[in-house]
């Protein structure tokens, strides 16, 4: 009787054992980017609020927009009906500006500093544009302002409208102004009124009558600097008879202090228009005790303002120390339909809640909802959704299906499903499923010869196929290895 | 010792401290088939969780051989690697995971295993083809997840299907009948037969007469409270059949 045999067959027995070998993720993006930047002072009032705006050279309904949503969340205090335990934020201890130093608005990229090129480069988003992807259309964001948007002229031809927010301010006033806050008004929530006061950049697009965007429209949010947040502002515009795809990926170097990212992203779509948004979210996630990562408070918001109009939300979310997100729909028009698909992954000591609101106003608007729920070490998982039929809206339909997969015995999965229906002709549908990987599966993939790390990442992309399979093919493999690398460690 | 594929000796082996094989001596040499009967609740599952490294099973004593191979050394995967096949009495779901990436996953792990480059799309969807009409698989089976909503027989065939494609040098059917109507049994039954070669060797676990109708063995050992108290050649499967295993329990208790 040898020591070793004995080993050989109890190695794994429990999940207990094997979450123990948690070695943490490899985290590829963490590096940090040494590029001079232009920060202000740390802190938060009416001045830096102005600051902000002169600094971009804002009309003053905007600087006006701005004061009164900061005196607004002056009077708010941070929510707490959330399943998150969130240390407490000192907002007097960040800054809320940071912009890689440049000469005004580069004309070409010989005069974008080549750090920031590199940067986004290592990212894997190449800004040139020869060898920028060729279906992809990109507008690169680093902590406060956008650097470059690739492939302007040609979506121009079309009268398709892609460039940073700032730019849109200048170059389009009435079209910010005419839909800027419709969706997400800046009382709409704590982090919403914060967003609204000062944020700093973000992609502004408009996508005219009866065109199709030819490519995906695609903005990359990076932070680098220390001691700042992100307050980005995306504003989609989709006109009648109209079609885009829209894709948003995240990034930040790993730091020990929290770094808060606060973003709004509004959608307008009008008549038989439709919006599909796809969001790879892979902020740094802190380490494997917890420590560091972003804290992700976004509101995200459609408005189905037309009749038969479509916004489809898929959204893989694996960074993010925390992260609290509910992608909506507002479905006004006559037969609009509301898509949310969601993956959300959360290993070692990650939170998220996150889930969607599907608000029915119209007559037969149709909304489904599917959300993958995956939790590892000692993470905490909550699906939030809301499904709510007004009086009026008749004929409307909802399905929601909501799974959760458990890796650990330490992990927690939680639903909160909220349906207030006010119509009686409204189906509403809601299924929801809990399971595990379990050591049998393990072991069937085992005695096939596949090693339990790939066993867990073919059997968790199985899992998650349903909602992987609406990412658009440039981002689904890329989607398919972060879920990989999300829970390498994290059995076996 | 070179015509030994393996070569279990004084094996001991349980589950959550309960010793369940306490001793267990066998061997099979390659081109046979070896059939391991027995009632419920001998520990015939349990051989085979062990031979093929089981985590839920704690080996305590005992050696097993494979080609010159310390088994009980390896971890499960690199067991599949040298050649060992489980086809498992109870085939489990993997919903999502598409037959094609599933098998495609486990033949280039081998691959890697043995230094050679994954083979190309074309290449293993050729090898695919070719080995489902071994066990008369459908080609839908292609794009369905790993054993999902399968029939008990399409588990089966499933099970030697994958036998099939990874060629192993020692295959373990557990209990490979039950489930099975007199069609499926055939195919399956055929399947392995087909598979069958001077080369490797099968070992099949059962506790009915009739799958040994379609498989015949070389050798028939009876295993009973955690030990193989008794071998012989086909023959002994019939008297089995006939005489039940009284007068063998008889036989061992008085002892």
């Amino acid at each position: 009787m040898s020591q070793d045999k004995d080993t050989s067959n109890k190695r794994e027995t429990g999940s207990d054992d094997v979450i123990r070998d948690v070695t943490g993720s490899e985290y590829k993006y963490g590096f940090v980017s040494d590029i001079d930047s232009d920060i202000i002072e740390r802190g938060l009032n009416e001045d830096v609020v102005r600051l902000i705006s002169k600094k971009k050279g804002e009309p003053d309904w905007l600087l006006d927009f701005r004061l009164k949503a900061f005196r607004y969340w002056e009077t708010l205090k941070m929510p707490t009906w959330a399943h998150l335990d969130i240390p407490p934020i000192d907002y007097q201890a960040i800054s809320y500006y940071a912009a890689p130093k440049k000469k005004e608005s580069p004309k070409s990229l010989d005069e974008v500093d080549p750090q920031l090129l590199d940067t986004f480069n290592r990212l894997g988003i190449p800004l040139e544009e020869q060898k920028a992807l060729s279906g992809m259309a990109v507008d690169a964001v680093m902590d406060s302002v956008s650097v470059k948007t690739t492939h302007r002229e040609k979506l121009a031809e079309l009268g398709i409208i892609f460039c940073s927010f700032s730019e849109a301010v200048k170059d389009y006033p009435d079209l910010v102004r005419k839909y800027l806050g419709k969706v997400v008004s800046y009382r709409d929530n704590f982090f919403a009124a914060l967003n609204s006061a000062v944020f700093s950049d973000g992609s502004f697009v408009y996508i005219p009558k009866g065109v199709r965007c030819p490519m995906e429209l695609s903005t990359y949010f990076r932070i680098n600097a220390s001691g700042t947040g992100q307050f980005e502002r995306t504003l989609i515009v989709a006109d009648d008879d109209s079609y885009v795809s829209y894709l948003e990926g995240c990034t930040a170097p790993m730091r020990d202090e929290n770094q808060l990212h606060a973003a709004i992203v509004e959608i307008i779509v009008e008549e038989r228009a439709e919006v599909k948004y796809s969001t790879v979210q892979n902020w740094y996630a802190g380490d494997k005790d917890g420590k560091g990562g972003v804290y992700n408070f976004v509101t995200k918001r459609g408005l189905c303002r037309g009749d038969f109009s479509k916004i489809s939300w898929t959204q893989v979310e694996t960074g993010s120390a925390i992260t609290w997100k509910y992608p909506g729909c507002i479905l006004a028009g006559e037969g609009s339909v509301g898509e949310f698909y969601s993956v959300a992954v959360t290993n070692n000591y990650q939170q998220a809640d996150t889930g969607t609101k599907m608000i029915h106003i119209g007559k037969n608007s149709r909304s489904t909802i599917v959300s993958k729920g995956i939790s590892a070490g000692h993470s905490q998982n909550s699906y939030r959704g809301l499904v709510s039929v007004a009086p009026d809206a008749s004929g409307v339909r909802n399905y929601t299906q909501c799974d959760s997969l458990l890796l650990s015995s330490t992990c927690g999965a939680h639903t909160f499903p909220y349906i207030d229906v006010k119509n009686d002709t409204a189906i509403v549908e809601h299924e929801a499923t809990t399971s595990k990987i379990s050591e049998d599966q393990l072991f069937y993939c085992n005695q096939r010869g596949i090693p339990t790390e790939e066993a867990v990442a073919l059997i968790v992309n199985g899992y998650a196929k349903e909602v992987m399979n609406k990412l658009p093919m440039e981002f689904a493999v890329e989607a398919q290895k972060l879920l990989s690398i999300t829970l390498e460690g994290s059995v076996g | 010792m070179e015509d030994i594929l393996l070569k279990v000796d004084n094996l001991h082996a349980g589950i959550e401290g309960k010793e369940i094989l306490k001793g267990i001596n066998l061997t099979v040499r390659p081109g046979e088939v070896g059939a391991i009967v027995g009632q419920t609740g001998c520990g015939k599952s349990t051989v085979s969780g062990v031979v093929a490294g089981d985590p839920k099973f704690t080996v305590t004593g005992g050696s097993a051989d494979f080609h010159g191979v310390d088994l009980l050394a390896l971890s499960p995967e690199d067991r599949s690697h040298e050649g060992l096949f489980l086809s498992f009495q109870y085939p489990v779901e993997i919903p999502g995971v598409s037959m094609v990436n599933f098998m495609r996953a486990a033949v280039n792990a081998k691959r890697k295993y043995f230094n050679e480059p994954a083979l190309s799309a074309g290449d293993f969807l050729k090898l695919m083809r070719q080995k489902r009409e071994i066990v008369e698989l459908d080609n839908k089976l292609a794009s369905r997840s790993v054993n999902e909503g399968f029939s008990g027989g399409e588990k089966k065939r499933n099970e030697i299907f994958q036998m099939a494609v990874l060629e192993p040098r020692l295959s373990i059917l557990d209990e490979t009948d039950s489930g099975l109507d007199i069609d499926a049994l055939r195919i399956v039954a055929g399947g392995v037969n087909r598979l069958k070669t001077e080369r490797n060797a099968t070992i099949v676990i059962t506790h009915y007469q009739r799958l040994l109708d379609y498989i015949k063995p070389d050798f028939v050992h009876i295993l009973y409270k955690g030990r193989i108290v008794y071998s012989g050649g086909p023959e002994l499967a019939l008297e089995l059949e006939e005489k039940g295993y009284d007068w063998i329990k008889q036989q061992v208790d008085n002892q």
